[in-house]
């Protein structure tokens, strides 16, 4: 019975039309996803109208294929060029940045290639085995749940800032800050907008990011255009040289990572960059060696390149099972399934079990396919370290403003983008770090909103977020974590009180 | 943008009439000659983005000229709303329009109301229903009803945000029952689909969403629809009753999706878009689409659709006020 099914599955998918289709959406994926500003959301948008023409199995296949590939191809960008290629890669863009510039180039794209693949299998192992179970705990995930997980990932802001705690929480305070302009998330007010129509959508995230970490970037490479080009020199080597040792030293963080990409993914709050960003301060806070993070250490890229990759595939969960989106993807992917009459809901395994199946398989060879893909992609990629920097960094400029015009279909992505860069810019100067303001934009909205909501649900009462068992366990965990933090900081101060 | 604009006005104007100025059966006549753009004012992945995308791609077919469906999000709408209203209106950018429209100026969000487009037609139409969770004891809305009457401001509802079509729907029903909006206070959310969630997870009492945004959890066995707020039952859904029949109260109200174009826009391109937009909600694609959605379907020309969303304009300040959402002027 079931392998009668599953047999049915490979015949829908190992046709000709349906490998050419996810072969052509996979170099398409590639391409989104290294481009600054072109998500892998805007990649399933983009593919949308092209699969009212197609059978289910292709049109799904299509966008599964682009959305992995694009989520890889996001950290070729981020270590080149510090230019995260989608918001999934913003996590561990300066240790990426970092490991390039010390010559590790190859190790970290080779590194963060085989963890994407590995990662994303993992997804897709617990997508076909324990989807009902994990939609379940899912599904418990109320406002005060998520109020607690916001609040347990903005605390991750603390392991991010590498030297200077107090000069990282005023980081994340300002990136809270600029989090609040646009319309309230609760009373539907416009807040900061000074009665501008585009300020009311607030400052759009991607266009900030890319300003922030780009923009920043090139405006330092231009104060030192004239010195000595320190552009990362290196031989076209082996991308997978190193990358065995690699892992089995850091197979620990591989599992750790792959496992809270799958939690966070399947969550319908969070997708794979706060996966990312959560596996990567896991990493920081439980490392033997904390200290060399920021330097251009491998380590956390191996959580988090596996965690963005897994939370990609466990956000299909509560897609597949409920018809609630684990992430901006499938809330795409809800309305495809049901243009092809495959209605979500637990049924979807029953009615169509062939075609689920299916899904899953080119879920598997999308996976594979990265392999090849991801390293040719790799070494085209490289080229672009042959060309001189007076011509590359105007060309980094371009895609820059491209990417961010991309997001908001207007200029005001471009002035966000190019005011955020010189913000940076000034901010990194002075040693703030920017990663914490980037966590606050992702975070702020989600903290504040559930924050509103669990008050107006519980009339006013604080004791609601510890009332149900997820958010009681959530919420003491992460007190506790605050008070353990606190009470370090006395004892560092106690040698030399402050003044 | 402004040449190219110029370039084909003079070579219709030379093509065209003699004259020396462009006359509006020559811009007519050359309309389109290049890609169209449609404004949609909310994100991708929704239930507009994907009526609009259908809409995109069946008058792309029939217009010869690709049609770009591009999202302006943000500002509860405003952004894309905006968006529409300030284009020039020379039938290159087109929009879909929903019911914040005459709901947003009353909030004081913006000056933009029905008379700032160009109606063009008017697509859909879905009622808000009453959902309440499966593990809930209520069975039908009479017995919600009584409780919320016996028990005000127990219970919470969500559905969109503050002010949004859906909790206008529950103030509205409260309203009809004789009961203020405090009875049922409102617990914002991001839309249907995380509001429907927060449903099943126990985090809100009820969810006045439409039904087809409601329906895969209907389906998983998550939740029930109790009742629907429309004159008559929907055919996709014949087992959910109308509150009229289970209550006896006439309160009807509903989300609608429309296209329409800036301000002003040549009576030629009018006729030439409405004739395309007719074509394309009678195409089978269409009408295959939204019933798979679930959607509700309305059509209505530029005259009829300027009437309904006056109509509407008006019921919602009444209501708006009511529910004390309007900003006082």
């Amino acid at each position: 019975m079931t392998f009668d099914i599953l047999m049915q599955a490979f015949a829908l998918v190992f046709r000709l039309d349906v490998m050419a289709i996810i072969l052509a959406s996979a170099a398409f994926g590639m391409f989104v996803g290294a481009m600054p500003g072109l998500t892998a959301t805007m990649a399933t948008a983009l593919l949308v109208p092209v699969t009212f023409f197609l059978d289910p199995v292709p049109a799904l296949g299509a966008i599964v294929t682009a959305t992995a590939m694009a989520i890889f191809a996001g950290d070729i960008p981020a270590a080149i060029m510090r230019m995260p290629g989608t918001p999934a890669s913003a996590a561990y863009t300066d240790e990426s940045y970092a490991m390039a510039r010390k010559g590790q180039l190859d190790l970290n794209l080779g590194v963060n290639l085989t963890t994407s693949v590995l990662g994303g299998l993992i997804g897709v192992v617990i997508l076909v085995l324990c989807a009902p179970v994990l939609a379940e705990f899912a599904l418990a995930f109320s406002s005060f749940e998520y109020f607690w997980l916001a609040a347990l990932g903005l605390t991750c802001a603390v392991f991010l800032a590498t030297d200077n705690p107090l000069k990282g929480f005023v980081s994340l305070l300002l990136g809270l800050a600029i989090g609040t302009i646009g319309i309230d998330p609760a009373a539907g007010f416009p807040r900061f907008t000074f009665g501008s129509v585009e300020l009311m959508q607030g400052v759009s995230f991607i266009p900030a990011m890319i300003g922030m970490f780009a923009i920043s970037e090139i405006l330092r490479g231009a104060t030192a255009i004239n010195a000595p080009s320190e552009m990362i020199t290196q031989a076209i080597g082996n991308v997978f040289r190193g990358v065995g040792s690699t892992l089995r030293k850091y197979w620990v963080n591989f599992f750790r990572g792959s496992a809270i990409g799958v939690v966070i993914g399947a969550l319908p709050g969070a997708g794979a960059d706060i996966a990312a960003w959560i596996s990567f301060a896991v990493s920081k806070r439980f490392s033997k060696e904390p200290e060399k993070f920021g330097t251009g250490h491998v380590e956390g890229i191996v959580d988090a390149g596996a965690a963005n990759n897994s939370a990609l595939a466990a956000a299909w969960i509560p897609a597949l099972v409920f018809g609630i989106p684990g992430d901006s993807i499938t809330a795409i992917v809800i309305g495809v399934l049901y243009m092809k009459g495959m209605n979500p809901g637990p049924t979807v395994f029953l009615q169509n079990p062939q075609l689920i199946y299916a899904v899953f398989i080119i879920f598997v060879l999308a996976n594979l396919l990265m392999l090849p893909l991801g390293w040719a992609a790799i070494k085209s990629a490289r080229q672009v370290l042959r060309v001189p920097q007076n011509v590359l960094i105007p060309m980094i400029l371009i895609f820059c403003i491209v990417g961010s015009y991309a997001m908001t279909n207007s200029y005001y992505g471009i002035l966000i983008m190019l005011i955020m860069g010189v913000f940076a810019f000034l901010l990194e100067q002075n040693g703030f770090p920017i990663a914490p303001i980037i966590l606050g934009l992702v975070l702020g909205e989600m903290f504040e909103q559930n924050f509103m909501t669990s008050m107006i649900k519980a009339d006013g009462s604080f004791l609601a977020f510890f009332a149900r068992p997820i958010a009681a366990i959530l919420g003491i965990s992460t007190l506790a974590i605050w008070a353990l933090m606190i009470w370090r900081v006395g004892i560092a101060k106690q040698p030399a009180p402050a003044q | 943008m402004t040449i190219i604009t110029r370039r084909t006005l003079l070579a219709s104007a030379a093509a065209g009439a003699a004259a020396s100025h462009l006359s509006a059966p020559a811009l007519a006549q050359s309309y389109p000659s290049r890609p169209i753009t449609l404004v949609v004012p909310w994100g991708a992945g929704g239930g507009t983005d994907a009526t609009a995308r259908i809409v995109g791609s069946i008058l792309e077919r029939d217009l010869k000229q690709p049609v770009n469906v591009v999202n302006r999000t943000g500002g509860s709408g405003v952004v894309g709303h905006s968006a529409i209203a300030t284009a020039p209106p020379d039938g290159y950018t087109i929009g879909m329009i929903t019911v914040e429209i005459t709901m947003m100026h009353w909030q004081g969000l913006t000056q933009l109301n029905p008379e700032s487009y160009t109606p063009l037609a008017l697509m859909n139409e879905d009622p808000p229903g009453v959902q309440v969770s499966s593990s809930s004891p209520y069975q039908t809305v009479k017995q919600l009803a009584d409780f919320i009457k016996a028990n005000p401001g127990k219970l919470k509802a969500s559905g969109t945000g503050q002010g949004g079509i859906w909790h206008l729907a529950l103030v509205g029903w409260l309203g009809a029952m004789g009961l203020p909006a405090s009875a049922v206070p409102w617990v914002p959310s991001n839309g249907a689909a995380p509001a429907m969630q927060d449903l099943a997870a126990g985090g809100v009492d009820i969810v006045t969403c439409s039904v087809p945004e409601a329906k895969a959890m209907l389906d998983a066995g998550r939740a029930r629809s109790l009742a629907i707020m429309a004159p008559a039952r929907n055919p996709q859904f014949p087992n959910v009753p109308t509150l009229n029949e289970s209550l006896g109260i006439n309160f009807s109200v509903g989300a609608w999706r429309g296209i329409a174009a800036p301000k002003d826009l040549p009576q030629p391109i009018v006729d030439q878009l409405t004739a395309a937009l007719k074509k394309a909600y009678e195409s089978k694609e269409f009408q295959d689409f939204m019933a798979n959605r679930g959607f509700g379907i309305k059509w209505a020309e530029p005259a009829g659709f300027a009437r309904f969303m006056a109509e509407g304009n008006a019921a919602m300040g009444v209501a708006m006020r009511a529910a004390g959402l309007a900003r006082s002027a």
